[in-house]
């Protein structure tokens, strides 16, 4: 499903990039997704595609949130899970990221999903033979962060055209603007590329400071102002920041930061009324958020915890290539879209 | 000592002719030199050249022998057509003291496949706080003559200042580092387009020439010579240029790896592909070739640095930088610089043997090929092509970005004082 274009380096058969995504690509996903969504609305949440397939949450750095969505996705497939985190085990004694890869291969590991400190890790892992399996990446240091992309992207559609009417369709010409700490964000690179590709405008919103060199190739727009672009916003995309930035001297204070660039009442008032607010998690109330916005009905934040599941549901379905039969009519729309 | 003719040699690219080695020396340069009882080889028109000149290698030993010793550290060099390598400082422990550098100095004369010119360091350890014992390590058997903390960059103003100063008693020269060390913390690769979009911490172009433009003003404003390390941005070269024109005494180096390779190459991952300075944008690359073709880069340096092969066979953040680069040096120079046209042999052989030479005050190496002069030679096929293949390095360790890749030209035969230490293409 996976097919190279552009200019990187591409990696079929593994999920590395949401530069990898082709349009129909990432429609697909969003359509079984949808699929997905709605086996969860059933009293029992379980589909048998992946019995037999083992998938590994392979974690390097803690995130309880990332994994446990990989966890309930791949045990709604059947498939059976393990759970090898970092922390306590041989890796921290030393062992290099081969040598683990190594030991999941000889496990007989059919997926591997990938949460690393390190850019490009899941790309060396799928692509350095040592094992293979498919790569799922699930967020490498400062690179990419392509579920969290997809489940952001389907929760817009849902949103902003239908969880009915959006299917088959894409972002095309919607207004996104994410505001945050771009410059250390995995989820704004995947965004912005998948976003892209789904035909939405993107525009960045930060101070200068965390805005990275080189931004200006980018296929969106940046500003410093987020007063200008709230507006204008079919959906404002807040970013986590980090107290630690401003020890970096990335902006004075946390009170200026979330004076100049945090989301509040009065602020979320100047959007378009059917404009949403999301928010990948965890987030600092207070500081990119406040309380009241973070709690309003336009913020999609726990509805993304929910949809990012029925997304990594189908993204290991497709990897993975589960059995044709037991999702007919998304197999039937795959065939259209030949 | 015998008697070996080489016939039929393009002397610095120039016409066929023939050169008589005897013993240690060369003994005649021309042409129907009658053979008498010296071995014959014949040259068949390839390139002979002045043994080359290192003046930036990294033998790691003491310290790192699982990657490089002196002694496969100067196979390698023999292979890559050098005659003489300056050993850098940063080995374990580091050579900041007269017994490290006589060590490695001597292992380099037991090696006998090249001269070892040991560098010392600045500073105490590479620590860039207390000077080292220069004056001492210049006395000592090895006569240092050049300084550098390479691997790490004397940012302090006034400690640079001073061992600029300090070397003049010696006329020796500091070689410098340039990385800027907190614009560079957590760098990854050269900051800029690809880096923002891999997400890998950049090394920016600034934290270079901001320690460029620092040094020469300090090496003007004291008298002193300064010589830059792998320099490897245009906005250095135009530092360099600018201070050149001012007549200051600054040199400069570029390594073979910052003539051809571009930071496009690190969307692969491949640590290979990891080195300080980092590989720049297809600009810079431009900007340094046109450089060293006018003199404002002065010479060649391979920046060889070793390492094991698990420290690249990981991910790119856990990875060493550094690529070998003794044994492809000459073929990159060629394709980049000869083929090019930006470059004649006698170019070549100005930038990788009599610059490096002169500019380390190295004694009996960078000198024309002529009667009476050291018989420090290499003979180049510069037809050859062929792709590179690691498992064939003399050196240690296989660290190279070439592997696969065909580049042209191949040295057939070194010679170190009149010995061959290459013999077709072999190790003698």
């Amino acid at each position: 499903m996976l097919r190279p274009h552009g200019d990187t380096p591409r990696t079929p058969r593994h999920l590395i990039s949401a530069a990898d995504l082709t349009r129909d690509d990432a429609v697909l996903i969003l359509d079984t997704a949808e699929e997905m969504a709605r086996v969860a609305d059933r009293p029992i949440k379980k589909l048998p595609t992946l019995r037999g397939r083992t998938v590994v949450n392979l974690f390097f750095e803690d995130s309880t949130r990332t994994r446990i969505s990989f966890e309930a996705a791949a045990k709604r497939l059947s498939a059976d899970v393990i759970n090898f985190s970092a922390k306590g085990s041989s890796v921290s004694k030393g062992e290099s990221l081969k040598d683990t890869a190594l030991t999941l291969e000889a496990m007989g590991a059919d997926a591997v999903v990938i949460r690393h400190g390190a850019s490009g890790a899941p790309y060396r892992l799928a692509t350095s033979g040592w094992i293979d399996s498919a790569v799922v990446n699930a967020g490498d240091g400062t690179h990419e962060h392509p579920t969290q992309a997809l489940l952001d992207a389907f929760t817009m559609r849902r949103r902003l055209v239908g969880p009915d009417a959006g299917l088959g369709r894409d972002l095309e010409g919607r207004r996104i603007t994410i505001v945050g700490d771009i410059l250390h964000s995995r989820v704004a690179r995947s965004n912005v590329h998948l976003l892209h590709t789904l035909g939405a405008h993107v525009t960045l919103v930060a101070p200068p400071t965390l805005v990275p060199v080189g931004v200006e190739q980018w296929p969106c727009d940046v500003s410093y102002r987020l007063d200008d672009v709230l507006p204008k916003s079919d959906a404002v995309m807040m970013l986590r920041v980090q107290r630690e930035r401003m020890n970096a001297a990335y902006f004075p204070t946390e009170r200026e930061y979330s004076r100049r660039y945090g989301l509040d009442g009065e602020r979320m008032a100047r959007m378009p009324e059917h404009a949403i607010v999301m928010h990948p998690g965890p987030m600092v109330r207070g500081m990119e958020i406040t309380a009241e916005v973070a709690d309003s009905d336009r913020c999609t934040a726990v509805e993304q915890v929910a949809n990012g599941v029925s997304t990594r549901m189908a993204v290991l379905y497709l990897l993975l290539g589960g059995s044709e039969t037991a999702l007919p009519s998304a197999a039937a729309r795959t065939e259209e879209n030949k | 000592m015998s008697k070996i003719l080489i016939r039929g040699a393009k002397v610095l690219g120039g016409e066929p002719g023939d050169v008589l080695i005897d013993g240690e020396t060369v003994a005649e340069v021309g042409t129907g030199i009658e053979a008498g009882d010296a071995t014959v080889i014949e040259a068949g028109g390839q390139i002979l050249l002045p043994g080359l000149v290192d003046l930036h290698t990294h033998l790691r030993e003491p310290g790192r022998e699982d990657s490089e010793t002196v002694l496969t550290g100067t196979r390698a060099a023999a292979v890559g057509g050098f005659t003489a390598v300056h050993a850098m400082a940063n080995t374990f422990p580091v050579a900041d003291t007269a017994g490290v550098v006589e060590q490695v100095w001597r292992l380099g004369r037991e090696s006998g496949y090249c001269d070892v010119q040991p560098v010392g360091a600045v500073t105490v350890g590479l620590e860039g706080k207390q000077l080292a014992e220069l004056g001492a390590m210049h006395d000592s058997a090895a006569g240092v003559k050049v300084f550098s903390d390479d691997g790490k960059c004397v940012d302090d103003a006034v400690i640079m200042r001073r061992a600029l100063e300090y070397v003049k008693a010696f006329d020796g020269v500091v070689a410098q580092h340039a990385q800027e060390p907190r614009l560079t913390e957590g760098a990854q690769m050269n900051e800029g387009v690809v880096s923002a979009e891999l997400g890998l911490g950049g090394w920016p172009a600034v934290a270079e020439e901001s320690v460029i433009a620092r040094d020469v003003l300090l090496a003007a404003h004291v008298g002193s010579r300064v010589h830059i390390c792998h320099l490897s941005t245009a906005g250095s070269v135009e530092i360099v240029r600018w201070a050149k024109s001012k007549g200051w005494n600054v040199t400069a180096e570029v390594t073979p790896h910052h003539l051809l390779l571009t930071d496009e190459l690190v969307r692969t991952y491949n640590p290979v592909y990891k080195v300080n300075p980092p590989l720049r944008t297809e600009a810079d690359v431009m900007a340094l070739r046109e450089a060293l073709a006018d003199g404002t880069i002065d010479c060649v340096a391979t920046d060889h640095a070793p390492h094991p092969h698990e420290d690249k066979d990981c991910e790119w953040a856990a990875a060493a930088m550094g690529m070998v680069g003794l044994e492809t040096a000459l073929s990159v120079v060629q394709q980049t610089m000869v083929d090019t046209g930006l470059l004649d042999w006698a170019g070549v052989a100005d930038r990788m043997s009599f610059r490096p030479a002169a500019i380390g005050r190295l004694e009996g190496h960078g000198r024309p090929v002529s009667a009476g002069e050291p018989a420090n030679l290499t003979l180049v096929d510069p037809a050859y092509r062929g792709a590179v293949d690691p498992a064939g390095f003399a050196s240690r360790s296989r660290n190279t970005p070439y592997e696969g890749r065909e580049l042209p030209g191949r040295v057939t035969h070194t010679f170190l004082r009149g010995r061959a230490t290459v013999v077709d293409g072999k190790l003698a």
